[in-house]
């Protein structure tokens, strides 16, 4: 049996909609090219579906999907302690981040509030993981534009936050460390010390990356003016962190709306980029690693002495209520609402995810680039799958 | 390799063959989620370098691929992809299934769409538990996983003769 050609390339397109192939193929409108589920710079299995005409994208669609593991409906199903061990695994790169919003939220529905040094190693894990988060971003970010070593750099110097989270949380990316009412154990003996100097490595890192990286002619003519987002736009698709204060606007929750984080007693800037930029939202991100090893180092200066757990009962059980609650985690703004009827799980759970809305701007975005800066794009936007897909 | 399928291979060349084999794994890197990033800092950091054990961890695509390294949440909506991938690869081929989810569905056992095991779609040679598993232990598995390559009767293999082996189970 011979098919002919309208038929081939139905069946091309059929298997290009259903997503198993990367497939390019021409069509009356140009040309379609289809990038992942699979592809190393969509961060995990991102697919993106672009048509072409000659080298200039006319509209490009995200399909995301493939990392969907039904949080919300999970959610209902386990009690609060068992929540934080799922909701550790969305932002997979800042995973204590991801805990401290939701326990907030369950702590203002017991109306418990953690006693002050629970508050304070809290921040101080919070910036920790913000560090792990964003230092692998700006050797990823160098990958995808065509360079190799600041990757390894990048994991190099990770790994010295990573091994301060383990020794105090046991988990490397996971720790689960977060309860109700507190936290799970106290700092280790000679911690402080040791993350002090891992901050110094860490400024070290920034500096590096920021003549090896921000400072080479390349990346900048491959980031400036590619991909601008004015602020009102950026302000209207609901974009949030790193990307909406390299568009110019001033605007951080850890600042502006603060809950039970100790950010109102330390002393630290907000860093924004007016042009809107690849390179400025980059920018911010780098900045924000150096601004949140000042923290850490005043945190760890500062940090007060006392109980770590404030009294809660055995059983944990919520009573009936409905509380959001959303901090300023390393992608962006992140939220849980959580839906109490008063038991030992919550009723319903709404997680407003930061990537996801970041994603959103993408088709505005990326209409009419050109095919090597959907790569650039992407890498600056910063999204993570399992933030997008939950 | 006419000599291989034929089953003729004297056996010193066997050897020889299997460790040249053994030192030079094409491994392809399916990182789907939080493993991945484990599965990166084993195979491009400096600390854990995986290049040592000679396995190179940038093959262009999986047809020249000896070994796919599934790690992370498998949803029933990429479940095609990884079927695609492993037809893809040219025989001999194995699979290292890194993380609970990979392994079993790991935390989310009980949700709606995640695939509780990529074993049900394609064959493991090796599971690494952990959610995610030290770099190191992923270090491990790739080392049985050599061994397992170096005392391999190839010609039964390559004629589809040898039932699949117990899979190994790292820890």
């Amino acid at each position: 049996m011979t098919l002919t050609d309208a038929q081939q390339l139905g069946y091309i397109n059929a298997q290009a909609a259903d997503g198993r192939v990367n497939v390019e193929l021409e069509t009356d409108d140009g040309m379609v090219l289809n990038m992942g589920p699979q592809h190393p710079a969509t961060h995990g299995t991102l697919r993106l579906v672009a048509r072409l005409d000659g080298e200039q994208v006319t509209s490009a669609d995200v399909m995301c999907g493939y990392m969907h593991r039904g949080y919300e409906k999970l959610c209902e199903v386990r009690s609060y302690p068992q929540v934080t061990t799922l909701v550790n695994r969305i932002d997979w790169l800042g995973s204590f981040a991801n805990e401290v919003p939701f326990i907030l939220a369950a702590e203002q529905l017991m109306e418990v509030e953690a006693p002050p040094r629970a508050q304070w190693i809290r921040t101080l894990l919070f910036e920790l993981s913000r560090i792990a988060n964003v230092s692998l971003f700006i050797g990823d970010l160098a990958l995808q534009l065509g360079a190799q070593t600041p990757a390894f750099y990048a994991f190099r110097d990770r790994e010295f936050v990573l091994n301060q989270i383990e020794s105090v949380t046991g988990g490397r990316f996971h720790p689960n460390f977060d309860r109700i009412g507190g936290l799970k154990d106290d700092l280790p003996k000679g911690w402080i010390a040791e993350t002090k100097a891992a901050m110094v490595r860490l400024r070290a890192f920034c500096d590096e990356m920021e003549g090896l990286v921000y400072g080479n002619e390349i990346f900048q003519s491959r980031t400036r003016g590619v991909g601008v987002i004015p602020a009102a736009i950026a302000q209207s698709y609901g974009l949030s962190g790193a990307n909406l204060r390299g568009s110019g606007v001033d605007w951080d929750l850890r600042r502006d709306a603060n809950v039970g984080l100790v950010y109102d007693q330390l002393d630290w800037k907000v860093w924004t980029h007016p042009d809107g930029d690849s390179y400025s939202r980059c920018w911010v991100r780098l900045q924000e690693v150096r601004e949140a090893t000042k923290i850490v180092d005043q945190i760890c200066d500062g940090l007060p002495s006392g109980a770590i757990m404030a009294k809660v009962p055995r059983i944990i059980k919520v009573p009936a209520g409905e509380a959001y609650i959303a901090t300023e985690n390393p992608l962006g703004q992140m939220g849980y609402y959580v839906v109490s009827k008063g038991d030992t799980g919550p009723f319903r759970v709404k997680i407003r995810s930061a990537s996801f809305n970041n994603i959103s701007i993408a088709p505005w975005l990326l209409r009419g680039v050109y095919v090597p800066d959907i790569i650039t794009i992407l890498a600056s936007l910063y999204f993570i799958l399992g933030d997008i897909d939950r | 390799m006419g000599l291989v399928e034929s089953g003729k291979m004297p056996k010193p060349l066997t050897k020889l063959l299997n460790l040249s084999r053994k030192y030079s794994i094409w491994a392809y890197q399916w990182g789907l989620a939080c493993c991945a990033i484990e599965m990166g800092a084993a195979f491009a950091s400096p600390r854990y370098d995986v290049m040592r054990l000679g396995v190179i961890p940038f093959p262009a695509s999986p047809r020249q691929a000896d070994l796919v390294v599934i790690s992370g949440t498998v949803t029933d909506k990429i479940v095609p992809a990884i079927k695609r991938l492993y037809e893809q690869m040219p025989d001999p081929k194995y699979v290292i299934s890194m993380g609970s989810c990979t392994n079993c569905g790991g935390p989310y056992w009980d949700s709606y769409s995640v695939t509780k095991g990529v074993d049900q779609i394609i064959p493991v040679d090796v599971y690494v538990p952990g959610c995610p598993p030290r770099p190191e232990a992923l270090l491990e598995g790739v080392v049985l996983l050599q061994e397992r390559i170096q005392n391999e009767d190839m010609a039964a293999r390559w004629r589809g003769e040898q039932d699949r082996q117990e899979p190994i189970i790292v820890g």
